[in-house]
């Protein structure tokens, strides 16, 4: 029973595809690329359709792509919602759709007997290729996102990050929380996502990933399905490039909770930042590792101050956001947070220790087969590097980029890359 | 059409194997510890969990949230490794490691690549009869619990609605308390408490050890044998059985807090696996809960949400395996316009017709389906493969239930499903509660405090 179960800190294990996952890589015809990788052992398979549709191409109309998203099996072809659902259903299927600020998706798990899989795929193709965008549709599900957006507001965690992103990106599109904002998402009309849909659900914008029990020729099979009615369209423009703050900040939210929520952080690293490895490796110590980590060890195990104290670099096309983060009872806030800006203002002058940065780099090499040990885990992984256009190999020189690291280069990419002078600090609660 | 495909699925032959194919291999050692290993070899990795029978429902008043507390302070040292040690080593050899506490047991675990299983074994039954409690480490970790419970219960609404609800609905049966505890017992942990309940439950005859992985059963065996038989085994007095009284009559309250949603839950008092006398009932129970809740495709998103649109959000929840008995559960949130009154009068309309009229043979099969394919989805995780087996062995159910539990299932008819739902879903054990949202003082524009620049 999900209130029942407490004291977890992270959950994410098991098992899948050793030694090191063989992707193989293809075009469609119409110019979407695919990734495949076989997996024995077990009689399911997942694909995934990603597009370059996430909420940094909402425009001016922040959450339509969330929303968009969230319509699609909502009604497709001459089907409702209901129907879509008994489709997959009635199979053993799960069908999820989602985004985030770079990517939009739309994935189903399925047993491989043929004709389980087969129903399957047929309804995804359909809900992939003619969602309908049907007026009540479109009204109730833009009632849920809006009944969704003001529950967000009771969460004292929520609004800090969306102070946080606000704060770090003002006018990029990487600025807005992903399900958009009550005034925006309040102003949609059904020909909005229309219009958004048609613009970027196009197979030249659209990568496929399939992994699981199914031969290449099956993988291609499936890949021509699901893409096959999409028209070929185009790629849309680079998102611009990130302009830094020009300046240090501090904000406070006046919420009525018995903790603050604490975001200290700026811009960071992108997906094929030459600095990647190096920041990684260096938040790892800072404050990256779960349980053993520099804010880890400062703010909770030495003070009690904090349940969670950490730090983390999230990689996006654009640099996404580097972010320390704690949430400590109200009258604290201003000694926790003093905390988290010594302990970072140490890493940075001083950089990881010699027996620090060996400690990470073992954590983070003798746990690499627990990265992708599951189909769920190895797909994400495959959609990161398929999306991103990462090198094919990425998994297998992912422990060798990581035992390169040096300390004088975690020094220096920290110094270059995150200024103490321009960290954005947001914090919500109650002053005391 | 469909009908034939959900069928076609139940009588594949692959799948079925898959689905029952579980291969458990049992050893207990003299002292009474069990080990439970499975191999699964897709990855060269391993999990290995400690389960110890212990958990809210064990704890006197006075000292809820107890288990809790002491999951956090395993991980605060023995002789041989002191505080932080643990944690540094697991870390050190790649491994991601945790703890969680529940109702009815307190588990440890570790994930670890194949050939590094011993030094999860060694650091574990150490810390299973070694812990050094000391009172300076309970200070500050009891801090650590108590931000913990602000920001999981108190500064989350509906969370708190949850914490009173049982509260309210059980009236002496121990799951009326919250897991975390609830604060003033928190703020008077002694130290000789959290002694005393560690003397009590943590030996090897109370605790299951589990391995799902990339391993041999015989050799897991043999690395058991060396680190965790030579444990002592303590008396371990039953836990008293603080059956529920009965509940006569409806149960309403209201919880206020700062929200911006109005939200409702519900629940009616059910047996589970351990209570169900015939056991089909608990079965049948769990259908039920997919004929509401199991998918989108299920009653509650397609009548309550798309079709009346009475809801933004609607869900039903039950556990056939806790402990002891439990709540069936019914919660959402109330559509814009609509009350929690207006979503409890739906969702009792639900009841109603569950009880009157038999579902569908679409909706029995469809959850049949899905029940067989997620049996073959979760074995894509060991983790969640040895979460299963740790929970039934831990509430006394025993782990073969693992591999009943699709057949069981599949033998559950409409008339089943209708007769649990008269028998059990009744006014008289019904618990309501409703959010009262309050209003959040609106901020004042944030204040920006530009260009101020802290000395680093």
């Amino acid at each position: 029973m999900r209130f029942n179960l407490i004291g977890l800190l992270l959950l994410a294990f098991s098992q899948l595809a050793w030694p090191a996952a063989k992707i193989e890589h293809w075009q469609t015809a119409q110019g979407s690329r695919v990734y495949y990788v076989r997996t024995a052992g077990l009689p399911m398979v997942d694909v995934r359709v990603v597009f370059d549709a996430g909420s940094a191409r909402d425009g001016s109309q922040f959450g339509v792509a969330a929303l968009t998203s969230a319509l699609l099996d909502s009604g497709a072809g001459d089907w409702s919602a209901d129907d879509i659902a008994q489709r997959f259903e009635s199979v053993g299927a799960q069908y999820s759709a989602g985004v985030s600020e770079d990517m939009a998706w739309l994935s189903i798990r399925s047993l491989t007997e043929k004709p389980l899989l087969e129903k399957a795929l047929a309804t995804f193709e359909t809900v992939l290729s003619r969602p309908a965008f049907r007026e009540d549709d479109f009204q109730r599900e833009k009632a849920r996102t809006l009944a969704g957006l003001k529950h967000r507001e009771e969460s004292p965690g929520e609004l800090a990050s969306i102070a946080f992103g606000k704060a770090l990106y003002g006018e990029h599109p990487y600025a807005h929380p992903e399900t958009g904002i009550v005034q925006t998402v309040a102003g949609f009309s059904a020909d909005d996502l229309k219009t958004f849909y048609q613009t970027y659900y196009v197979a030249a914008n659209a990568i496929v990933v399939i992994v699981g029990d199914v031969s290449r020729e099956q993988a291609e099979q499936t890949a021509n399905q699901v893409l096959g009615k999409l028209p070929v369209g185009s790629k849309p423009a680079d998102i611009p490039p990130v302009t830094m703050p020009s300046q240090a900040s501090t904000q406070h939210i006046e919420f009525p909770s018995t903790q603050t929520h604490v975001l200290v952080g700026l811009p960071g690293t992108y997906r094929k930042d030459p600095d990647y490895f190096a920041l990684y490796v260096g938040n790892h110590i800072l404050g990256g590792g779960s349980m053993v980590s520099r804010l880890f060890e400062e703010v909770r195990e030495k003070r009690g101050l904090a349940y969670g104290a950490y730090s983390v670099f999230a990689p996006l096309y654009r640099q996404g956001p580097f972010m320390m983060s704690l949430q400590t009872r109200n009258d604290q806030t201003e000694q926790a947070l003093g905390v988290l800006r010594k302990t970072f203002a140490d890493f940075l002058a001083q950089g990881p220790t010699e027996q620090e940065l060996t400690a990470a780099k073992r954590n983070i090499t003798g746990g690499f087969a627990m990265r992708f040990d599951t189909n769920s885990k190895l797909s994400d992984y495959v959609a990161m590097i398929g999306f991103y256009q990462q090198p094919l190999d990425y998994l297998d020189t992912f422990q060798t980029n990581v035992e390169a690291v040096t300390i004088e280069q975690i020094k220096d990419a920290f110094k270059r890359r995150v200024k103490p002078e321009l960290l954005q600090t947001v914090t919500v609660g109650q002053k005391s | 059409m469909k009908h034939r495909l959900a069928a076609l699925a139940l009588l594949c032959p692959v799948v079925l194997a898959h689905a029952e194919d579980s291969k458990v291999y049992e050893h207990v050692f003299a002292n009474g510890l069990k080990l439970l290993v499975k191999e699964d070899h897709r990855s060269p990795v391993v999990v290995s969990q400690v389960w110890y029978k212990v958990g809210s429902s064990y704890e006197p008043g006075g000292i809820t949230g107890i288990s809790h507390m002491l999951e956090h302070m395993m991980f605060k040292g023995t002789e041989k490794y002191p505080a932080g040690e643990f944690s540094r080593i697991i870390a050190e050899n790649g491994g991601s490691e945790n703890a969680f506490t529940g109702q009815d047991y307190t588990a440890y675990f570790q994930t670890l690549e194949k050939s590094r299983l011993e030094i999860s074994f060694k650091l574990e039954s150490d810390r299973m009869r070694n812990l050094n409690l000391k009172a300076e480490e309970l200070k500050k970790e009891l801090e650590v619990v108590t931000e913990e419970r602000r920001m999981r219960t108190d500064d989350q609404p509906r969370a708190k609605v949850h914490e009173q609800f049982m509260a309210a609905a059980f009236t002496n049966s121990p799951y009326q308390n919250p897991v975390i505890g609830w604060p003033s017992d928190i703020a008077n942990y002694q130290i000789e408490d959290l002694q005393a309940w560690y003397q009590k439950w943590y030996a090897p005859n109370n605790a299951t050890l589990v391995v799902v992985g990339d391993v041999d059963a015989k050799q897991v065996e043999k690395l058991a044998e060396q680190y965790f038989a030579p444990l002592q085994p303590s008396t371990i007095k039953p836990v008293k059985p603080q059956a529920e009284s009965e509940q006569r009559g409806v149960r309403r309250i209201t919880v206020k807090a700062p929200a911006k949603l109005p939200y409702l839950m519900m629940g009616y008092k059910v047996p589970v696996l351990n209570s169900a006398k015939p056991e089909w009932e608990a079965y049948a129970l769990e259908v039920l809960a997919g004929v509401l809740d199991g998918g989108d495709s299920a009653r509650l998103p397609a009548r309550l949400i798309r079709g009346k649109q009475i809801a933004v959000s609607a869900g039903a929840g039950y556990d056939l395996t806790s402990r002891l008995p439990e709540l069936f559960l019914l919660e959402g949130t109330p559509a814009d316009g609509k009350t929690v009154f207006d979503l409890e009068y739906a969702l009792l309309d639900e009841v109603y017709q569950l009880k009157n009229e038999l579902i569908g043979k679409d909706e029995l099969q469809r959850i049949k389906a899905q029940v067989l394919a997620s049996s073959v989805y979760q074995k894509d995780s060991n983790f969640y493969q040895a979460m299963q087996l740790g929970t039934l062995e831990t509430v006394g159910l025993g782990w073969q239930r693992a591999d009943e539990y699709v057949a069981k299932i599949n033998q559950v008819t409409a008339e089943q499903v209708r007769e649990v739902a008269r028998k059990y879903l009744i006014e008289d054990t019904l618990t309501v509660a409703y959010l009262d949202p309050q209003p959040i003082t609106e901020a004042a524009k944030p204040k920006k405090l530009t260009g101020v620049h802290h000395a680093f």
